[in-house]
């Protein structure tokens, strides 16, 4: 299904947690929401679920609104971290209960990742610990198979060979059940391969939405002597520098691959960014003045 | 064949070069199905479309063809195509870097193709 927002804004009080937001994603593909705390995502990811209206512009799931409109939003699950479960109900019901809400739910999957996960369908879902109730969240998302499958940093307590097991099912669940996937994450290292497309948000806005690939081409990491990388960086776009023993590092954002060549013709190292270094240096540029 | 992701070089370049050293290597031959994308994004944890940007970029360049339904298969003149293409290449990825580094050592042109030979001698 695609997802579009129109001049989307939501305002808490005097807070703007979303500034006019343009954006536009394509089915089936699976997406990384990335931003520093604060910058606005789980405030879109929550509209998008329905759970509160714009305060101005649109949000539309193929054309439609979500807000009160359930035969959209039983094709959207949205997996969040503070998904807790209080009432006391064993781990059975409520994926019987969840289960109702979500037309293509898949029982099979859920049953074979509980086994996976180690869960006990007859546990009490209240005394869970932190990384099971984790599991269990990521358990209904992955079996609801809506169209738009949202997870908002949904791996709070779970441990590393809990998480690479959530990501090899996910890749496993998505080849098998195309669907559109939304990961929030700050693990972002971790998962950055299963990226198709990258959206960064920044103070509520939207600081660039580009195919993960795309966003790698566009990042140089230049190291080599200060005087030459500082030749070679004049007038680029510079996101991040650091220096030691003569030597010189940049990231350089939003060149075309043709400088690599220059770069490496002039005796310079050339790599390229991980997402994650992109993230924090892009985020960070506004306001570089305060940490030099 | 490198068989881990490497940081420097695009993800779907990686999947072509894993390829085309398996069948410079022999592991593959002419007809023989190579891995599909998916078998290749859950080997590596990778998105699928990335691992058939690699794959697809072969097809167009004839190393591989497709049997709709079946998978992937090595072409005719891989081999032939694979070997003219890394030996374009041969003189930036190799090349280069070996005159930089000797550069920096201070080995010169002479003295760096007296090296070359005795790696010849050894070979032999």
């Amino acid at each position: 299904m695609k997802i579009e927002t129109k001049n989307l804004s939501k305002n808490f009080g005097d807070k703007k947690a979303l500034n006019h937001i343009n954006l536009t994603i394509e089915p089936n593909k699976i997406i990384g929401l990335l931003g520093r705390n604060g910058a606005g995502k789980t405030t879109l990811l929550q509209l998008l679920a329905g759970h509160f209206k714009p305060s101005e512009g649109e949000i539309l799931i193929n054309g439609e609104n979500p807000f009160n409109r359930s035969h959209v939003l039983e094709k959207v699950c949205l997996i969040s971290e503070a998904n807790n479960f209080k009432r006391k109900l064993k781990i059975r019901e409520i994926l019987k209960m969840i289960s109702r809400f979500y037309p293509n739910w898949s029982q099979p999957t859920a049953e074979r990742l509980l086994k996976i996960f180690n869960l006990a369908p007859s546990l009490n879902a209240k005394g869970l610990s932190k990384g099971m109730e984790s599991a269990l969240s990521i358990i209904i998302g992955l079996s609801s198979r809506t169209d738009i499958t949202i997870f908002d940093e949904p791996y709070i307590g779970m441990d590393a060979y809990a998480r690479y097991r959530f990501y090899a099912i996910l890749l496993e669940e998505y080849e098998a059940y195309p669907r559109t996937i939304i990961i929030s994450t700050h693990l972002i290292d971790e998962v950055s391969n299963l990226f198709e497309d990258v959206v960064l948000m920044h103070d509520g806005s939207i600081l660039l939405h580009e195919s993960a690939e795309e966003m790698k081409n566009k990042s140089l990491q230049i190291s080599g002597s200060l005087e030459k990388v500082t030749a070679f960086s004049e007038g680029k776009n510079v996101i991040y520098t650091t220096q030691i023993m003569g030597q010189k590092t940049v990231f350089i954002y939003g060149e075309k691959a043709i400088e690599e060549q220059q770069a490496k013709a002039m005796g310079l190292s050339v790599e390229r960014c991980s997402i994650q270094e992109l993230m924090v240096h892009l985020t960070n540029s506004q306001e570089e003045g305060l940490y030099v | 064949m490198d068989l881990k992701l490497r940081e420097d070089i695009p993800i779907f370049q990686q999947i072509t070069e894993t390829i085309e050293s398996g069948i410079l290597e022999g592991l593959y031959q002419v007809d023989d199905r190579v891995p599909s994308s998916n078998e290749f994004a859950k080997y590596y944890q990778i998105n699928p479309a990335t691992a058939a940007k690699g794959i697809n970029q072969l097809v167009e360049q004839e190393i591989l063809f497709k049997k709709r339904g079946i998978g992937m298969f090595v072409g005719n003149n891989a081999r032939t195509i694979i070997l003219s293409k890394r030996k374009d290449r041969f003189y930036t990825d190799y090349i280069i870097p070996l005159q930089n580094e000797a550069m920096k050592l201070g080995i010169t042109s002479e003295e760096l193709s007296k090296l070359i030979q005795k790696g010849d001698v050894h070979e032999n």
